[in-house]
């Protein structure tokens, strides 16, 4: 054990300082003890009193005055000589010290973030759902419009936002609100869509983003989309952000039509809307997804059921042309399908259908219901069957992948594909599957790479098939569009190498699935 | 109401984001003013005090 | 009026009372004299009330050496007998308008700073700073330092205090913080400038010399000497606004190193204590982590009024007790921001581009953010019978705020 001491003659520092250097000198391995102090006669007797200055040489010690530093230290002989040997680099201020940025801290609090930028118009809030109301609530009170992403919101919680909302001229947009695009700025799960002259009010954010990059494909254009959340058209709400919504994009000068995107509304709220509707002098293109009858059409009000159509009637409406590509007709889809099912052995005669996208597990079901066809689902829409095990699929089967049992606790599959890969490759070791259809979503926050996610996982499924001398036919659809990073032609490209026979739409997809479907019901009776 | 939402729907909205990181980062991408709030949950996280804030906060 | 409007309103009221204030020193004097209800056998001790038997090794030995230094025992034994028995009364010095460092024990004849808020015509008192009593060293030395303050300080400074008619504090304080200085553990700036003041009264009012020249070397060389006038300070500025009906503001945060207690204005009278917490810190040579007692002072005065943790971004010698970086003193002061009600319009902190320092604790507020007042203090010895062992920075237990804020919802939600 040694004790040594250095002395730095006529160097003044501030006490605090010093003893801050002690303490990291004590720190350093092999030293147990250190001190830095002036060497005042009442300093000198402290270190003295603790065994320091003893040994006869310490003569730079005893001659040490209240002018200058002295360095006490103790521990391993290396350790402390090493100390010693450089006691300058210990007395220099801490380098850490100088590298902290002068950084802007983030604010604590939503107060906190108006004070600082006064200007700020909306809140986007995605913190767990039993704080979501309070923070939308903060943000109306801040004057801030609210996208609220945030799910399991109560109903009465919700009731009282939008009436809030209401009354200060905002919106609430959600909750369960995954999607956004105002001018130009694609808030939650948007694709990179060209601005145009259409506007959309929606309820589901994926049918959102089908609708806005169906309508970039044809070269047309989106002025902006304005998320209700899935809740909004119920009669508990009535509809409050939906017809706000339609009051701005009415008053918007760079809208020309308006869609409205939604499931069937509750009774008294599809009378607030129609009312409503009335009086619109834009065109307006209702399309209520799955909806068994249809409000009447009118000049200015055209109805649809699947989001392919509303965009074609608001594509005629703006005044441009039909989409690019036409649609296959329904002889097309069924003589397709029947080559896929040809070669399908009698054992195979279900559907599994994986979505990413809860529209699209509710257009497909709606497209399978309308031919008579009947599918289990975790979601399932009026009058088909529920899952028992949202796990384990049973006959024919769709299964929204984004429902809560799924993500609790764990990314979206439009984010991270391990659930569903998984699904997949169970799906792929049932001997009774015929098709699998599967959507795949682009945009800012979607996974980098969907379809790659999924392609050895698909490849896996038909090689098992083939194996057991089946044919799976694996059917997909790609959501988004050119200019979204992920490229909507790779990735289309890259499914279509994988095997898949690609659509341009979900609601293609589901199409063709139905054919294949009814093929294969049809092939049952008859044995 | 005169001109709905027209803060909302002319003009570069600015936003504050609250939550998932992602959210805002993607904005900021996408050149838009984003400020993220380095949020925790009120109270703690404690249920009791939150609730008694809703009145007095 | 909305319950929180009426809380909102109630604070503005708060905020305007301790920022109107004009705290002035206008005396020096024997504590019999001027603090109210003081009697003979009766000792304030800081923070919230606390006996004997779960007093603090420090504030034990503190009480020690007061019995010794007013002559009711002739040694520790007898005074520990005494006091063991039920002979001294111990109250808080908050009850009587008072505060005090450390263990802050004051008696009859413990001479005090003495500040009158001229806005408000409030008085309060403020023991002697030192490093060995009140940190419960009860030796013959301390206890005579103690004497010299009764017997040659104290009275110099009363006279000098006198006759410049009161030393006005806010201007001080004022430069002070310009300087460097945060008005609880770094005052170098502000006692120099009180030292500088006083100094040719001691010769105008031609004081023995002897005395004249012992007070100059006692003002002029004691780094802490300011603290009592700003402990005294902040005191007489946050008592008018104690009683503000519904307000949530605190007035008082205080510790016996047994218990850390505040005091809001909207329940006056009332402590909500928990537990002291451990001093986070820096120890002088030979002191170990195992040594350090718990937090003990009144000081905390001073964050209660925005000065100490509050502008500890401007005192760039108290740096090193909050971590050693400059982002981070800058941090705890724009923190503070956060769970404050306002800002000083008088005490502007340059290193944030002379932002007023943030005045005004708000429990609700803190309670909200999870953030407590960043307080820096000293720290004693575990045992009776040490001076000053350290310092650093300390939080005070999130559990008073929350007992305070239920107890605030309980009375005012009805």
């Amino acid at each position: 054990m040694a004790r040594i001491t250095v002395v730095r003659k006529n160097r003044y520092f501030d006490s605090v300082f010093l003893m801050q250097v002690a303490r990291r000198i004590a720190g350093q391995p092999g030293v147990n003890d250190a001190s830095a102090l002036l060497a005042t006669d009442a300093n000198k007797k402290v270190l003295t009193e603790l065994g320091y200055g003893q040994e006869g040489h310490d003569a730079d010690f005893a001659a040490a005055g209240p002018n200058d530093l002295v360095l006490a230290l103790e521990g391993e002989e290396t350790a402390v000589r090493a100390v010693a040997a450089d006691p300058e680099a210990w007395l220099r201020r801490s380098t850490a010290a100088s590298a902290a940025t002068g950084a802007a801290r983030e604010p604590r609090s939503l107060r906190e973030a108006v004070e600082m930028r006064p200007d700020s118009s909306v809140a986007v809030i995605s913190v767990p759902g039993q704080y979501a109301a309070r923070e939308a609530r903060a943000a109306l009170d801040e004057g801030l419009n609210v996208f609220l992403f945030s799910s399991n919101v109560s109903v009465e919680d919700e009731l009282s936002l939008k009436r809030a909302a209401r009354d200060r001229g905002l919106v609430v947009m959600g909750p369960d609100c995954g999607t956004a695009f105002l001018c130009g700025a694609g808030i939650g799960f948007a694709n990179a869509v060209r601005r145009g002259p259409i506007g959309i009010v929606g309820s589901s954010g994926t049918g959102m983003q089908e609708f806005s990059s169906l309508v970039h494909a044809a070269g047309s254009g989106i002025s902006h989309a304005i998320g209700t959340g899935s809740r909004d058209l119920s009669d508990a709400i009535g509809g409050i952000s939906t017809l706000t919504a339609i009051d701005a994009l009415e008053a918007d000068p760079a809208t020309s039509v308006i869609a409205i995107l939604s499931k069937p509304p509750g009774e008294s709220a599809t009378q607030k809307l129609m009312e409503r509707l009335a009086r619109c002098h834009k065109p307006v293109v209702l399309c209520l997804l799955g909806a068994a009858a249809m409000p009447a059409e009118t000049g200015s009000l055209l109805t649809a059921s699947v989001i392919d159509d509303a965009v074609e009637m608001a594509l005629r409406k703006a005044g441009l042309g039909g989409p690019a590509r036409p649609r296959p007709s329904r002889d097309a889809l069924r003589a397709q399908a029947a080559a896929e099912v040809a070669r399908m052995r009698p054992a195979q005669r279900h559907v599994r259908g994986l979505f990413a996208g809860g529209t699209f597990c509710y257009q497909s079901q709606a497209i399978f219901r309308g031919a008579g066809l009947v599918v289990y689902s975790n979601s399932p829409i009026h009058g088909m069957s529920q899952l028992a095990d949202p796990r384990v699929s049973l006959e024919s089967s769709f299964v929204d992948m984004g429902a809560e049992i799924f993500v609790e606790g764990r990314p979206h599959p439009m984010i991270d594909a391990t659930l569903r890969r998984t699904r997949l490759a169970a799906e792929g070791e049932d001997p009774s599957v015929a098709l699998v259809l599967l959507d795949f979503i682009l945009g800012a926050i979607s996974s980098r790479d969907p379809v790659g996610d999924l392609v050895p996982a698909i490849r896996a499924v038909r090689e098992s098939a083939r194996r057991r001398g089946d044919h799976v036919t694996v059917v997909g659809s790609v959501c988004g569009t050119d200019a979204d990073a992920q490229g909507l032609e790779a990735q289309t490209g890259a499914l279509a190498d994988a095997g898949v026979l690609v659509f341009p739409s979900n609601a293609q997809a589901a199409a063709f699935c139905r054919e294949a479907a009814l093929l294969l019901a049809a092939r049952k009776e008859v044995r | 109401m005169a001109e709905p939402l027209k803060d909302l729907l002319q003009g570069k909205p600015v936003f504050v984001n609250v939550g998932v990181r992602e959210f805002g980062d993607t904005l900021r991408a996408a050149g838009y003013d984003v400020l993220h709030v380095d949020w925790s949950p009120p109270a703690g996280g404690n249920a009791e005090m939150a609730a008694l804030l809703d009145d007095l906060l | 009026m909305t319950l929180k409007e009426k809380i909102e309103a109630a604070n503005a009221e708060t905020l305007r009372r301790i920022t109107a204030a004009d705290p002035v020193l206008v005396d020096v004097a024997p504590a019999a004299e001027v603090i109210p209800g003081m009697r003979d056998r009766l000792m304030l001790h800081s923070g919230p009330p606390v006996d004997w038997a779960r007093m603090c090794g420090a504030q034990r030995g503190a009480a020690i050496g007061m019995c010794l230094f007013e002559g009711w025992a002739k040694d520790p034994r007898e005074a520990e007998r005494m006091i063991a028995a039920g002979e001294i009364t111990f109250e808080p010095n908050h009850h009587h308008s008072t505060v005090g460092p450390m263990a802050g024990t004051i008696t009859s004849n413990m001479w005090v700073w003495v500040v009158e808020n001229k806005a408000f015509g409030n008085r309060a008192y403020c023991r002697q700073v030192e490093s060995f009593q009140q940190f419960g060293d009860y030796s013959r030395d301390a206890l005579a330092a103690l004497g010299t303050w009764r017997d040659v300080w104290g009275p110099a400074l009363r006279a000098a205090v006198r006759r410049m008619g009161g030393v006005p504090i806010k201007q001080m304080v004022a430069r002070a913080l310009l300087m460097g200085d945060e008005m609880h553990n770094r005052v170098v700036a502000s006692s120099s400038i009180f030292s500088n003041a006083v100094a040719p009264l001691f010769v105008e009012l031609g004081l023995p010399k002897e005395q004249a020249v012992s007070t100059l070397y006692y003002t002029g060389n004691h780094p802490f000497l300011f603290l009592g006038i700003s402990m005294a300070a902040a005191k007489a500025c946050v008592d008018p606004a104690r009683g503000v009906e519904a307000s949530s503001v605190v007035t008082a945060m205080a510790r016996n190193g047994t218990e850390f207690g505040i005091q809001v204005s909207g329940l006056d009278g009332e402590w909500f204590t928990a537990p002291a917490p451990r001093v986070n810190g820096l120890l002088l040579p030979g002191w170990k982590e195992e040594d350090a007692g718990l937090d003990m002072g009144d000081s905390a005065i001073t964050e209660t009024v925005g000065w100490g943790g509050f502008v500890i971004g401007g005192a760039p010698g108290i740096l090193s007790f909050t971590g050693g970086t400059a982002e981070q003193a800058l941090a705890y002061s724009r923190d503070m921001r956060a769970i404050s009600v306002g800002r000083s319009p008088d005490y502007l902190m340059p290193a944030l581009d002379f932002e007023g320092t943030a005045v005004g604790i708000d429990i609700r507020k803190v309670v909200q953010t999870g953030m407590v007042p960043v307080i820096d203090t000293a720290i004693a010895h575990k045992e009776p019978g040490h001076g000053i062992i350290g310092g650093g920075i300390v939080r005070p237990p999130i559990e008073c705020f929350t007992k305070a804020l239920k107890r605030f919802a309980e009375k005012y939600k009805g």
